[in-house]
């Protein structure tokens, strides 16, 4: 607040005053539906944002100074909005796999069956938690690598709480059973449209903020980081096209049809991995791993391959999400011969990664936040071949609608995107808190071998009940009959599905300790002396910076 | 204006551009990668030229191999069913007596019956068939349409008030609700049929006039259930006095029955299930433990 001016504050009040409007608007168009729950939402939302303004509208303003520091506030606020998504997403996630080990875990309510809480769990982890520390980190590492402060005060406000209003309007309307039923893209039409003017609010902020570089070239974590923000409005777009039954009412039918739908929902579903999960991930790891191992990136060529492999390959990758389905066989084929081209390009980003520790393995040693960054350049060379792997036609009918494909996205949910994001913040919070290290290393220990030892054992109990599962589903008598009943595997899943729920319930316990860790070095330890290079370059010498920042 | 210098480790040069102290390598992409990655491009390419795989506007690229999956889907079933042909065949032709003597055949019968019970009858009557609130078991020795193969046959074939056109139609009338029975004479019946299985009947406060009830057990249920209560298996009515239940025993439970009736469902698996699965089952079904009456 302290660092906006009165007529950004005026703006701001305007923005929220619309909102409120809309939101009544909502609410009253939605009163026979679950939409006018979400229209009071949206009003409370706005409301509280808009006390909080006026509460210090007649604020001393900022003076010029300012322009003189990176613009860390919003990123503060992503990284406590990060933390609480990764703990209320993960637990859900616990609570679901528990279900599916003791099924009456639902309570008998509807709100809290499985069908509703799955995607509660799957949006609070990827979109809750992945995306604000995306928008958090990419705000820290595009000013940093640009030694430009951010383009705009307001709109970075406007980007992280208009993303969380997204955030909370989709999980809250599958509690209510407001759902497209398109697998990662369950929100209804309002919270899309939303979400749409959110992102080009973000992607206008980062090119300008790029525009204004210092440096002369456009460091690899930013094309990672431009690559999802571009992409993810794209693909958003073209999977959410609907149209709503009516304009009071949560229910849209989508445009695609047949086939064509399933198959614009898998090009989708595999770009939000790349682009989401995988590209802009990479750009973390691109800007903290080189900082962390206090190490030159191994080799700049291979950076330019992997972008350009990734980045063009996983397009068409789509659809090996659908072998053995109605989509033509010869849509199916390319997909699966270019998920197999896309591993080279995807192994070649592991593989910087992993040879950029080259001389300072001493580091991975006893730092346990490099070794959390490491561990994830692991996994996501793991389950990037895993990927490929699976994405071949005679593999996947043996791998598919089994929990072998639940063990893989865990694979690269907690050991790469998980692992990536807590050892980017352990590196971050000291950083923009102007801290002299984190509260306790002692805990990020704790945290890093609760994750590794949880994301174990999850995986392999994944594996091998989906590997079970396959092979009894297609095992045949010498009489040419199958052997088992699908109850049969039911039955023969549910030790793993208790060693599932005990993994998942220690990553959980990981990034609680993680978020006790981080609220106590904000809290107690003190600030350190702010290194005089931690601050934008002053305009004017655009073009023309020579001079190393270390 | 890059400044290279040489990394100490390495021994590589930078590029000369450094982001807030990040640095790069210019080293070259290493043959390893560049071989893998010409031999994942190869693989592609050859699978193209094997299968389908280019769109060409209206018809796309067959290849060599070519293949259709529909098709072999299909194929692959008329295989499966061709080659189980010499024993479903006998299982169709030969009568229960027959099977049952060939011990080689009924290791067969109960080897894809659990399959098959297991993926189509499990979801109601329970996966050890033992059924559960609402659905009958199938391992006691009580048959609401008679327990003999050719019955239970017969029951798979046509189904339970389902939409076959023969379908078994049974139906207990609504007593209470549709006020063929007064209240006292709801609970006077059901504790009449109540104590017909329960020893503890005798004494029970809560209890209504069990003769009185007797009765009306005579006059109004005795024409499907028996006048000994027993049941009877030509209209799937059900033995009252054996203390199995498929709507629940207690008292409560049973004045519900009365007053409300009830009307079970089972579909027909005329279409879904084939002549000799239908026998499997019935063979692995009178299997389960169940005795006929």
């Amino acid at each position: 607040m302290g660092q906006l001016t009165t007529g950004e504050r005026e703006f701001a009040s305007v923005i929220l005053l619309v909102l409120m409007i809309l939101g009544i608007a909502m609410a009253a168009a939605g009163r026979f539906d679950p939409m006018g729950v979400h229209g009071g939402m949206v009003f409370l939302y706005s409301g509280a944002l808009l006390w909080w303004i006026l509460t210090s509208f007649f604020g001393k303003e900022p003076d010029a100074s300012r322009f003189s520091s990176y613009y860390d506030d919003p990123i503060k606020v992503g990284v406590a909005l990060t933390l609480f998504w990764a703990v209320f997403g993960m637990f859900i996630g616990v609570w679901a796999a528990a279900q599916l080990a003791w099924p009456s875990l639902n309570f008998d309510t509807a709100w809290s069956s499985f069908g509703r809480i799955r995607p509660a769990h799957t949006t609070g982890v990827i979109f809750g938690f992945g995306g604000n520390a995306l928008i958090a980190t990419s705000f820290h590492v595009v000013q940093r690598t640009s030694r430009a402060r951010l383009a705009d005060q307001l709109s970075p406000w406007f980007v992280i709480f208009g993303y969380n209003l997204f955030c909370l309007i989709a999980v809250s309307g599958y509690f209510m059973g407001v759902t497209q039923s398109k697998e990662y893209a369950e929100a209804e039409w309002y919270a899309d449209i939303w979400l749409v003017i959110v992102w080009i609010a973000y992607f206008v902020l980062f090119v300008r903020t790029l525009a204004r570089r210092k440096e002369p070239h456009i460091y690899v974590a930013n094309w990672y980081y431009l690559a999802f923000i571009l992409v993810v409005a794209i693909l958003h777009i073209v999977n959410n096209l609907a149209v709503p039954v009516s304009l009071g009412n949560a229910k849209s039918y989508t445009v695609w049809s047949g086939v064509q739908d399933a198959m614009v929902q898998w090009w989708y579903g595999h770009n939000a991995v790349a682009f989401f999960l995988t590209a802009g991930f990479l750009g973390m790891l691109y800007y903290y791993l080189p900082i962390r191992a206090q190490r030159p990136i191994f080799s700049y060529r291979l950076s330019i391959l992997s972008f350009w492999g990734i980045t063009f390959f996983y397009m068409w990758a789509g659809s090996h999400h659908l072998h053995y389905t109605a989509l033509p066989l010869w849509v199916q084929n390319l997909g699966m011969t270019f998920s197999v081209m896309l591993l080279v390009p995807s192994w070649a980003s592991a593989g910087n990664a992993l040879l950029t520790l080259n001389g300072a393995w001493h580091r991975v040693r006893d730092d346990a936040t490099l070794r959390f960054i490491m561990m994830a350049a692991f996994f996501y060379g793991l389950s990037t071949f895993e990927g490929s792997f699976m994405a071949i036609r005679p593999v996947n009918s043996l791998s598919h609608y089994t929990d072998w494909t639940v063990g893989h996205v865990h694979a690269g949910a907690l050991g790469w995107v998980a692992m990536i994001t807590f050892g980017s913040f352990y590196t971050l919070v000291p950083s923009i808190w102007k801290r002299e290290r984190m509260y306790s290393s002692a805990l990020v220990e704790v945290h890093f071998w609760l994750a590794v030892i949880g994301t174990l054992i999850y995986v392999f109990a994944m594996w091998n009940s989906g590997i079970i599962q396959g092979l009894m589903w297609r095992t045949y008598s010498p009489d040419n009959t199958l052997v088992y009943s699908f109850v049969d595997s039911l039955l023969a899943m549910y030790p793993y599905y208790i060693a599932r729920a005990f993994g998942g319930l220690l990553f959980l316990i990981g990034a609680i300790v993680a978020s006790f860790n981080i609220w106590m070095t904000v809290r107690t330890v003190p600030v350190a002396v702010q290194a005089s290079s931690d601050a934008p370059l002053p305009s004017g010498i655009y073009g023309a910076t020579t001079s190393p920042a270390e | 204006m890059a400044i290279e210098e040489t990394d100490q480790v390495t021994g590589r040069r930078t590029t000369g551009h450094i982001w807030n102290g990040i640095k790069e390598l210019d080293t070259p992409i290493p043959r390893g990668v560049l071989i893998f990655l010409i031999v994942t491009h190869l693989f592609a390419a050859l699978w193209w030229v094997l299968h389908p795989a280019w769109p060409l506007g209206t018809t796309y690229t067959k290849g060599l191999i070519g293949g259709d999956q529909k098709q072999t889907v299909e194929r692959k079933i008329v295989e499966a069913a061709a080659s189980r042909v010499p024993w479903t065949e006998r299982i169709e032709k030969e009568s229960f007596d027959q099977i049952r003597a060939d011990g080689q055949l009924m290791s067969k019968v109960n080897a894809s019956g659990h399959q098959l019970f297991g993926d189509n009858c499990a979801a109601c009557h329970g996966r050890d068939g033992k059924g559960g609130q609402n659905y009958p078991d199938l391992t006691d020795d009580d048959w609401l349409w008679g327990g003999e193969p050719e019955r239970i046959v017969e029951t798979m074939t046509v189904g339970v008030n389902s939409r076959h056109s023969n379908s078994r139609v049974s139906q207990m009338p609504a007593f209470g609700a549709d006020e063929m029975l007064d209240r006292k004479q709801v609970t006077d019946v059901a504790s009449f049929v109540y104590s017909l299985s329960s020893q503890e009947a005798s004494g029970a406060e809560s209890l209504g006039d069990i003769e009185a009830g007797r009765q009306v057990f005579v006059t109004s249920c005795a024409s499907c259930h028996g006048e000994n209560a027993k049941g009877k298996a030509d209209l799937g009515a059900p033995n009252l006095t054996d203390g199995r239940w498929i709507y629940g025993g207690t008292l409560s439970q049973i004045i519900e029955t009365v007053h409300g009736g009830r009307q079970g469902h089972m579909p027909t698996w005329d279409e879904r299930l084939t002549p000799a699965e239908i026998k499997i089952l019935a063979l692995y079904v009178s299997g389960l433990g169940g005795k006929q009456p």
